[in-house]
């Protein structure tokens, strides 16, 4: 196999044949690359983050700890299920089913390989925004159908972080749509012969802090604070709707990490490797770094949260929108590369002077 | 056949959901289902080929404004919980909604809708955009809907800042 041998076998649109094939394939696919990622990824994030703080982490569990994830499963399922008397019901039980939907109908547009995605869509990446989008309910749903202040403080709080880190996200998507000239997500693989995280790094690094925001990872955890909230929206849950939230976490950190290999790192494309492996291979470095960042930093007070995205990314995340249609619309014809030198002298700067603007004497933050 | 069946679907799912919104005494479970309402008609957007607009729909009215909503019911606990108070504007405002309402039936009823034979567009992204923003569209009108937008956020800001000079004056 040679560098370029990754383009030559698209995967035909219907392939194993017919239609309904076609859905059952990967609708199970998805399914089931979801629930072993998310196996996979709590390992990583509960053996590695043991390992940056020095200590072990669960190991006993077969071998090197890997079955700890399915023992900690088997557990939560045969925990007994309790619903407060205060509770509303039926809102208390549809809200993990709908927290996590969506987070399945995002991976029906991400490419694992050429061609080989549930459905292509013309609007792919408008559809991941707007169906992630969904998921929000499902925390308000939980936080308040539990009937518990602490249940509906994490909810309201999750309220403000998504609605303010939406934006800046959105916007930095549109860089990327703006080098593509398209929102499907197979042409954005397509189009990066240069991985736009060197093309865009300003949208890069702005996509990660705000996707870390959304879906709840620390340092943006403030939702689900501990000292200060139990456990946030899910204060209430136990057994098997506990269980299902878990897998919303974590299966949402998956998807963001599929996101990001699909819009920034060019997808499925690599030399050597068959090209799933490459896209499976990338999504767990970027949910690596994520777990990094969780031990590394400490978790932001709500209104640090709140400055973060409207006093940083927002303005940010504006230049890079700007110097990028700039970019593409005054020179249409002349290499990438000399755009990944520009742009990231302008990451640079942005994020020298953002950063100025958190100091005590500069900027008029109080302290 | 196949897209009758999901008009059918979505149609009754839409009807329900609207109906329950107005009858529910439980403020936020109406709103949730004014959510499904929303996603209904976004699920009616599709079986129509226009999937851009349905994406928006869904980012739009229920990523930010049925999110507000839920927000407002939060913020006000207790007073807004158990539904619809009613004053003696009650009677009045039946006599209004169901006049609107007949109005309504009878426009959609009586006039002669067109119906274009062509083939519906397989990538409406682009002819919005450019319908949208190219100089003979609709430029202007986006311009003036975006500084009606920006003077109403400014209003916004300026009736809810905190004046601190008078302070006691408040409550």
């Amino acid at each position: 196999m040679n560098a370029v041998s990754y383009a030559a076998q698209a995967v035909p649109a219907d392939w194993p044949g017919g239609y309904w094939w076609h859905w059952l394939f990967y609708t199970v696919v998805i399914i089931v690359f979801v629930l072993v990622m998310v196996m996979g990824a709590i390992y990583i994030e509960r053996r590695g983050m043991g390992r940056m703080q020095l200590r072990y982490g669960p190991n006993r569990t077969g071998p090197f700890g890997l079955l700890q994830p399915v023992a900690d499963a088997l557990k939560v399922l045969l925990k007994e299920n309790i619903v407060p008397n205060v509770a509303d019901k039926i809102v208390h039980w549809l809200a993990p089913v709908i927290a996590f939907t969506p987070v399945l109908l995002i991976f029906a547009v991400i490419p694992f390989q050429n061609g080989a995605l549930l459905t292509d869509l013309n609007i792919g990446i408008l559809f991941i925004v707007a169906v992630s989008s969904i998921s929000t309910v499902g925390v308000f749903m939980a936080g308040w159908g539990s009937g518990n202040k602490y249940s509906l403080l994490g909810a309201m709080r999750n309220v403000a972080a998504v609605v303010s880190y939406e934006i800046p996200m959105v916007l930095a998507i549109i860089g990327v749509v703006i080098f593509t000239g398209s929102l499907s997500t197979g042409a954005i693989v397509d189009a990066q012969d240069i991985p736009f995280i060197l093309v865009q790094p300003l949208g890069f690094l702005i996509f990660f802090i705000a996707a870390s925001a959304e879906i709840n990872r620390s340092p943006f955890d403030l939702m689900e604070a501990d000292s200060e909230l139990t456990a946030g929206f899910h204060t209430e849950y136990s057994g098997m709707k506990f269980a299902m939230f878990y897998l919303v976490e974590y299966a949402e950190a998956i998807a963001m990490s599929a996101i990001i290999t699909t819009i920034f790192l060019s997808g499925w494309r690599g030399p050597w490797l068959p090209p799933w492996l490459w896209f499976i291979i990338k999504t767990i470095i970027v949910f690596f770094v994520m777990v990094w960042t969780r031990a590394t930093l400490p978790r932001v007070r709500i209104d640090q949260l709140m400055a973060l995205a409207w006093k940083f990314l927002f303005p940010a995340a504006v230049i890079n929108l700007f110097v990028s249609a700039i970019e593409v619309l005054v020179w249409p014809d002349i290499s990438q590369w000399i755009f990944v030198g520009v742009n990231i002298a302008v990451a640079v700067i942005a994020i020298g002077v953002g950063t100025k603007m958190f100091k005590p004497g500069w900027g008029k933050v109080a302290v | 056949m196949g897209q009758a069946a999901a008009f059918w679907i979505m149609a009754v799912v839409i009807v329900g959901a609207a109906l329950a919104v107005v009858f529910l005494r439980n403020v936020f479970r109406a709103a949730l289902l004014l959510i499904l309402c929303f996603i209904g008609v976004a699920g009616i957007y599709i079986t129509l080929s226009a999937d851009f607009l349905a994406a928006v729909q869904i980012l739009v009215y229920v990523g930010a404004i049925s999110v507000l909503i839920i927000l407002a019911v939060m913020m006000t606990r207790g007073g807004m919980q158990t539904g619809n108070p009613s004053n003696k504007l009650r009677i009045p405002a039946v006599i209004v909604g169901a006049a609107l309402l007949g109005i309504l039936i009878y426009a959609v009823t009586t006039s002669t809708w067109s119906i274009s034979m062509q083939e519906p567009l397989t990538d409406t992204t682009a002819p919005l955009a450019t319908q949208l923003f190219s100089e003979n569209g609709y430029i202007l009108p986006v311009l003036i809907g975006a500084t009606l937008l920006l003077a109403a956020i400014l209003g916004a800001i300026v009736i809810t800042r905190e004046n601190p000079g008078n302070k006691e004056n408040k409550k």
